[in-house]
């Protein structure tokens, strides 16, 4: 219980801001440049580990609990949900509803810190990110609702158990599919990757997240840094286990699969972001009221 | 049982004393008070003792009246909704000191602590009559006391409407009570409430539709919803806190009472509820997004949290039509501590929305502004109130949407069954929770946060300690349940096997048991902040706060410039344009150097503006019309009527 607690905390804190690198290495090798190196997300939370704070006069307490709550959910999210292979160490009956909650708290101050800048810039992107993630919302409970009827269970580590390897091997194999495709719009809207937003643009009117954090600096700045990679892990595990659903019995195999896939996840973002253009803002909840349309099918295809 | 009817006295009565008093006097207002304290304290007193007692305690005498004897019972099921009444009518009344002090209302403070104490009084009465007439005597009492804690400023032309819709639509539920009531005892054979689950289902539909139709009236579940954004807005903070926090569970209460008595529940009425709680639901959220004045808002939330707690209530009834204990256990659990819970955050985001009103003078909520530096207490307490009834964790609004959640996906486990359909339930709650989530972002960023709008906010001032210490209890309270939930267990699974007598406790509390593991993952989450929060507030500390909020290279910045509420709900009030029908006006902007235009949007009521208001309008054109063709003022048109009537009668008594 403990080792597996050490184990997943070791690797949730240790690799995720690899995740970033490799997105950025992966865009740069189709723009055909060297690029910044693997480690860079690293070496980007070092130097602001150190450095001092630059505060608003408008800002209060609020401003700094945006960060902290931004860190504190995917640090708690990441004890619920299994590693590949490698169960959560905390779990219960129904602990699938806090987990979707926990990011809503997270999502409620992040936004709140925004506005407590006074700027009509985070304003805007305040707005859209409760706008967008409150459409993304149904769209992972349907999900969540197709793998609990799967596994006929409530927790995340019986969702994602053993019988996924099952499931895809028998009928319910074409809903997995669907469900996969879901969760990835949901992991790409709520780690603000292009299509829906983009996360090297600071100063363009159609941003998101970036926009939210435009005041921040310093140490707090780091923490919705690592706070957003460790965010891109904890929702990259729901894909990985959903996809690679082996169990090799060593928990060293199972870490190494683990990584493997969520580097390769990271790939595909990296060539998804290279390949496409961000949508237009009026698209956007086309987009996801589509993804909750299909999310609606793969409930259908499993209840009928 | 003794010690819960001289707290009903003492309650209902507080007001009267003040009566005799001085207009101008400060006695009449503490005494008042104080006597509303002594009151909950007793009445707090007598419910504790029936619950340590482990059981119903009965209070009965003869009666003159017809129907049976004056019968008082509480059980765990009138507990629940008593023990948050007791809490926010005590503090309630100690707010009302000082944002409702005599000296500054002598024209109308009188009256809004007489009918204050009567509508608490009425509703414990209500909420532990176990006779018809009782029950319909102690509602009525209550729907009036309602009407004139609404129009207690009945100077203003706006606050005499919401108080006559409120008194036309609350009449029209009683008229159905009435019937509800009147069919019922010829079911059962006598006036008294029968004991659960006594009752046949033959012939109980009429009973049930007309019981959903008053009750749901007094809840505000929609369609019939009309009156109560109005009534929520137009009426006193403390009022509107007790009014929406806990006078219109009252018709859950009736629901719940009225389906416990039955012995079967046909699939239908299940069914019928967890819709309607779903379109509450959603459109109350909806229509609260697009609201500009903080307590209309606060009001559609109540319209919305009565959807949560249909759905739960649904989800009850379905389980009791498919026989599953545990779907009536999870089901029943939140919706009962989801009224709980709304009384405890709604009176608390009231009363802290009336101490910015106060400060500011206006529920505009785009005039405030800034407030968390000038109101730092208010806009704590109302952040947390925020977070309790956007649902996250660690506050109580969590746990009761989480127990309903999980009622939610247990139809999974019924394969091929109509019932699967339910888990719809779910992704419809998410909805709910991600726009009130948007929506409270948008009410505290906007109110508290960024610069002030206008100088009204700009000189706004903390309110008194008597204001802010009931609601930091109300705080506290939810703090408590959101934490320590476990601790309800016990008075939960009691209800829930009161309703429902098929289910036993072991099940219930079986199903109820994961909320220890909620607790331990709440209690991580604020070691976790703390910690954080510690250290970055340490490590910052020293750093100035000099310079200004960056301007994306822009230096003159304006609070005008700031998001307001109206574009921060924009695209979401955008997306519900089909239900919300938001109407806009101005806004266009023409050519390079544009002149100073003006843009405003509204969003009327759906029903009560869009539906009710037109047809009546149409029904009394009509009858105008009728009127003035048919009794025009021509002679020989009403010779022709007195011929054509005796001819008709002639005819219709020779054959």
């Amino acid at each position: 219980m403990l080792a597996n607690l050490v184990l997943h905390l070791f690797i949730l804190l240790l690799f995720a801001p690899l995740l970033l690198g490799i997105i950025t290495k992966t865009k740069a090798w189709f723009a055909g440049r060297v690029g910044a190196p693997l480690l860079q997300t690293y070496y980007d939370l070092n130097r602001l580990w150190r450095k001092g704070f630059v505060f608003s006069r408008t800002t209060t307490w609020v401003f700094l609990l945006g960060p902290v709550v931004g860190l504190a959910v995917p640090l708690l999210a990441a004890l619920m949900i299994p590693f590949g292979a490698l169960p959560a160490p905390v779990s219960f009956e129904g602990d699938l509803i806090l987990f979707v909650y926990l990011f809503g708290l997270s999502r409620f101050f992040t936004a709140a810190a925004a506005l407590d800048t006074g700027s009509s810039f985070e304003g805007m992107g305040a707005a859209r990110e409760v706008t967008f993630s409150c459409l993304a919302e149904p769209t992972l409970l349907f999900v969540l609702l197709v793998l609990a009827r799967l596994s006929g269970g409530l927790s995340m580590n019986t969702l994602l158990g053993e019988h996924l390897l099952a499931s895809w091997r028998s009928e319910a194999g074409a809903s997995l599919t669907l469900i996969l495709v879901c969760l990835f719009v949901v992991l790409l809207l709520e780690c603000s990757r292009i299509p829906f937003d983009d996360p090297t643009t600071h100063l363009e009117l159609t941003m998101i997240h970036e926009v939210m954090v435009l005041d921040h600096s310093g140490p707090a700045f780091g923490m919705i840094l690592y706070g957003a990679a460790l965010k891109m892990m904890v929702l990259g595990a729901l894909l990985v286990r959903l996809a690679i659903p082996w169990d090799t019995g060593w928990w060293l195999t199972n870490s190494l699969i683990f990584l493997a896939g969520l580097s390769v996840l990271a790939v595909l973002i990296g060539v998804i972001e290279s390949a496409m253009a961000r949508l237009k803002l009026p698209r956007v909840p086309q987009v996801l009221v589509g993804t909750s349309l299909l999310s609606i099918f793969a409930l259908v295809l499993v209840l009928r | 049982m003794m010690w819960l009817v001289c707290g009903i006295f003492l309650i209902t009565f507080a007001g009267v004393p003040g009566l005799f008093c001085a207009r101008e006097g400060r006695g009449a207002e503490r005494l008042a008070c104080f006597l509303t304290l002594i009151g909950t304290a007793s009445g707090l007193a007598g419910v504790t003792r029936a619950l340590l007692s482990d059981g119903e305690m009965i209070f009965d005498l003869p009666w003159s009246l017809p129907g049976g004897r004056l019968s008082l019972c509480l059980d765990p099921l009138a507990a629940i909704f008593i023990l948050p009444l007791l809490l926010v009518v005590a503090c309630g009344s100690i707010y009302g000191l000082r944002y409702w002090p005599q000296r500054e209302h002598p024209e109308n403070g009188r009256k809004l602590r007489l009918f204050y104490g009567l509508i608490s009084g009425a509703m414990i009465l209500l909420l532990i009559a176990s006779n018809s007439i009782l029950f319909l005597m102690a509602w009525e009492v209550m729907a009036l006391s309602g009407y004139f804690l609404i129009t207690t400023e009945d100077h203003k032309e706006d606050v005499r409407r919401a108080g006559f819709i409120y008194l036309i639509a609350t009449h029209t539920g009683t008229l159905a009570l009435f019937a509800t009531f009147a069919l019922l005892s010829q079911i059962s054979g006598s006036l008294m409430f029968p004991a659960a689950g006594s009752l046949p289902i033959a012939g109980s539909g009429l009973v049930f539709l007309l019981g959903l139709f008053g009750f749901g009236m007094k809840a505000g579940l929609i369609p019939l919803h009309i009156w109560l954004p109005g009534a929520h807005a137009a009426a006193p903070s403390h009022a509107s806190a007790l009014l929406s926090g806990v006078m219109i569970k009252t018709g859950i209460y009736g629901l719940v009472r009225l389906t416990s008595m039955f012995a079967e529940i046909p699939h239908w009425w299940g069914w019928t509820i967890l819709v309607l709680g779903g379109i509450s639901g959603i459109m109350g959220v909806a229509l609260a997004l697009a609201q500009h004045d903080i307590k209309r808002l606060l009001a559609y939330h109540s319209v919305e949290n009565i959807g949560i707690i249909a759905l739960g209530l649904g989800l009850a009834l379905l389980g009791r039509s498919y026989h599953l204990p545990e779907l009536v256990a999870l089901g029943l659990a939140g919706c009962l501590l989801h009224v709980a819970n709304h009384g405890l955050f709604k009176s608390l985001l009231f009363l802290s929305a009336g101490s910015v009103i106060h400060a500011v003078g206006s529920r505009e909520i785009d005039h405030y502004g800034g407030l968390l530096k000038r109101q730092p207490w208010t806009g704590a307490l109302f952040l947390g109130g925020a977070v309790a009834i956007s649902g996250l964790p660690p506050f109580n609004g969590f746990i009761s949407e989480w127990l309903i959640y999980l009622g939610a996906f247990l139809p999974l486990r019924q394969p091929s069954s109509m019932l699967e359909l339910a888990v719809f339930a779910a992704p419809a709650l998410a909805l709910i929770g991600g726009l009130a989530l948007a929506c409270f972002v948008k009410v505290f960023g906007i109110a508290f946060l960024g610069e002030p709008r206008t100088a009204a906010a700009t000189q706004a001032h903390e309110s008194p300690v008597s204001m802010l210490v009931p609601m930091f209890l109300l705080l506290l309270a939810c703090i408590w349940i959101g934490l320590l939930p476990s601790t309800l267990i016990p008075l939960l699974s009691q209800a829930v096997v009161h309703w429902s007598v098929a289910s036993g406790v072991a099940v219930t509390t079986q199903a109820l048991t994961p909320l220890n593991w909620v607790s331990y993952v709440s209690w991580l989450l604020l070691l976790l902040i703390a910690v954080f929060s510690l250290w970055l507030y340490v490590r910052s500390r020293k750093s100035p706060r000099t310079i200004n909020t960056w301007g994306c290279g822009y230096q003159f910045l304006q609070p005008r410039i700031q998001y307001t509420s109206s574009s921060f709900a924009d695209s979401l009030v955008g997306l519900f344009h089909f239900g919300l029908l938001s109407e806009r006006h101005g806004g266009k902007v023409t050519g390079l150097f544009p002149e100073k235009i003006e843009f405003s949007s509204h969003t009327p009521d759906l029903v009560l503006d869009r539906l009710l208001i037109p047809l009546f309008h149409a029904v009394a054109g009509l009858f105008r019309f009728i009127r003035t063709s048919v009794q025009n003022g021509i002679l020989a048109l009403y010779l022709l009527y007195v011929a054509l009537a005796v001819f008709t009668l002639l005819a219709f008594f020779t054959f």
